[in-house]
């Protein structure tokens, strides 16, 4: 069983009935959708589907227009620090003039953690995050993967309950991507933070979620939901020969191909 | 800025052009030929007239562009980031700065009497525009993403401004103090040739009306080379200051 369920009833995410038009245009229509408690819940479907617009929604950077979010029972009205974001576009959410160890200070200054101890947690996260001997680097002489590693530690220096990623292993080679899924695993596993993870790579989702969320685009709505009850942890090999995983595989491909049609 | 030997060949041979047809004209009160005007400057060198002018203009330059550049800088790092204020300000400014600094002069000086804060007042009225205009373009431009991820961490407006927003937009606002220098060198030359009387504008003015025009031509080179000497400095520290930060800037 997955730990969604272990913890069940408890959702730290929900969205009722959320609309969202930009001008006359409708974009999402009626989504409802809960995410609990330390589960990972997946979003795919075809490109511009809405897939980003749902999660800046969750995140409280763009508003609804119809129906609301809600994060720990309470309406989200904007973002929130308990709440983190890793954005696709790593090079652009990275302070360029700021060192790796800058960058995750950002957080910290943000959250107000008292200047003497920054220095051990910006160490303790660079170093979880697989970057310890890279603090005086800046961005502009990392490989994209340590970028977005860098983006990671410095959601992570939030101590978010949820963590928002939209792509964020999309713009990378594969190798470095598997890479960083496992990463990404073994931290919510320590962390026990909700995700909600975006991708337009099916294979991916079916691999780090508890549950994946196919929507249909034009308006962007909910088309299929799929239950993944793989064992953890994930393993990069056995995972992806499971046959359920194959099963899941074809099920989630399918949707995908009448909802381009 | 890199010159080349080659690029003195032309106004060597323009001034020698100069001395041959100057002494060939005989004498004049417009025009003297190089040689007596160099005369004419080391003797206002000498004599401590051109440097006491000289500290007058740059007092008067600086002490303008300070005030106009911080006015310039708040107003655009507040329209930039809030685009309802932007919008709420835009027709009064664009209604404003059609207004030549030097036509303000005569209202200045009604307010203000002839002297440093006349001309301070003028450069700072002339200078503010052009840092507010590049300041607000800057932050205006700074990348979203930027923006959100200051959002997502709930940054107060002041630690925005200071942590996202200027060091973003720094090497373009520098740009903007850049050139606003040049302006404000320009403007307080330009006042003190129209009513104040004091610095080299001034000195420029009196050798002319005292038809000395080797003096007059000594302090117009001056005015030159010291314009020069100032943008080749702010140059340098732009180099000196932002070379790895303008290159960041460009790539992203
Ligand atoms: N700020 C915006 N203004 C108008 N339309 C937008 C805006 N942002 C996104 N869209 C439109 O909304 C649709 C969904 O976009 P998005 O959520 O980015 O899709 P996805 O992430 O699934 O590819 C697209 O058709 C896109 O053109
Ligand atoms: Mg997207």
């Amino acid at each position: 069983m997955n730990k969604g369920s272990c913890r069940a009833g408890e959702a730290l995410i929900r969205f009722s009935k959320v609309d969202l038009s930009f001008s006359d245009r409708k974009i999402l229509e009626a989504i409802d959708l809960e995410i609990m408690r330390g589960e990972i819940v997946c979003l795919v479907g075809p490109s511009g589907c809405g897939k980003t617009t749902a999660l800046r929604i969750a995140t409280g950077l763009l508003a609804p227009t119809g129906g609301g979010v809600a994060f720990d029972g309470a309406p989200i009205l904007g973002p929130r620090r308990d709440v983190a974001i890793v954005f696709q576009d790593y090079g652009k959410a990275l302070l360029p003039w700021r060192t790796a160890a800058g960058n995750v200070s950002l957080a910290l200054e943000a959250v107000g953690t008292p200047r003497a101890e920054r220095a051990a947690r910006i160490d303790a996260l660079l170093a979880k995050v697989g970057l310890p001997h890279h603090a005086d680097k800046y961005p502009s002489q990392m490989s994209g993967g340590m970028q977005q590693r860098l983006q990671i530690a410095r959601c992570l220096a939030q101590e978010p309950a949820a963590l928002m990623m939209d792509e964020p292993f999309g713009a990378l080679d594969a190798m470095t991507r598997q890479e960083l899924q496992d990463e990404m695993l073994q931290i919510v596993r320590t962390t026990g933070a909700t995700v909600l993870f975006v991708t337009h790579d099916l294979e991916e989702a079916i691999y780090v979620g508890d549950r994946v969320i196919g929507l249909l685009p034009h308006p962007g709505r909910i088309g299929i939901e799929l239950k993944i009850d793989l064992p953890r942890p994930r393993d990069q090999i056995a995972t992806r020969e499971d046959p359920e995983f194959l099963r899941l595989r074809r099920e989630l491909y399918e949707f995908i191909k009448s909802a381009e049609r | 800025m890199r010159l080349d030997g080659r690029a003195f060949v032309l106004p060597v041979c323009l001034i020698i052009l100069a001395e041959i047809g100057a002494r060939a004209g005989g004498p004049s009160d417009s025009i003297a030929p190089p040689s007596e005007v160099l005369v004419a400057f080391v003797g206002a060198l000498a004599d401590g007239s051109l440097l006491l002018a000289t500290r007058d203009t740059l007092a008067s330059a600086f002490g303008g562009l300070a005030i106009g550049g911080a006015i310039g800088l708040a107003l655009g790092i507040l329209l930039g980031s809030v685009g309802a204020l932007n919008r709420l300000m835009e027709v009064t400014l664009e209604l404003i700065r059609p207004i030549p600094s030097v036509a303000l002069a005569p209202v200045a000086l009604v307010a203000l009497g002839f002297g440093y804060r006349l001309e301070i007042a003028i450069v700072a009225y002339a200078s503010t525009w052009p840092v507010l205009l590049l300041t607000r373009s800057a932050v205006a431009g700074v990348e979203p993403r930027l923006i959100e991820v200051a959002q997502a961490l709930r940054l107060s407006f002041p630690a925005r401004v200071a942590k996202i927003i200027v060091p973003a937009a720094l090497p373009r606002i520098f740009v903007a103090f850049r050139l606003a220098a040049g302006f404000a060198l320009i403007v307080a030359v330009t006042i003190e040739i129209a009513i104040n009387p004091l610095g080299l504008g001034a000195g420029l003015m009196t050798a002319g009306q005292a038809l000395r025009p080797e003096l007059m031509l000594a302090y117009l080179l001056w005015i030159g080379i010291v314009g020069f000497a100032l943008n080749i400095l702010l140059v340098f520290a732009q180099q000196r200051l932002f070379g790895r930060a303008a290159l960041v800037g460009d790539i992203r």
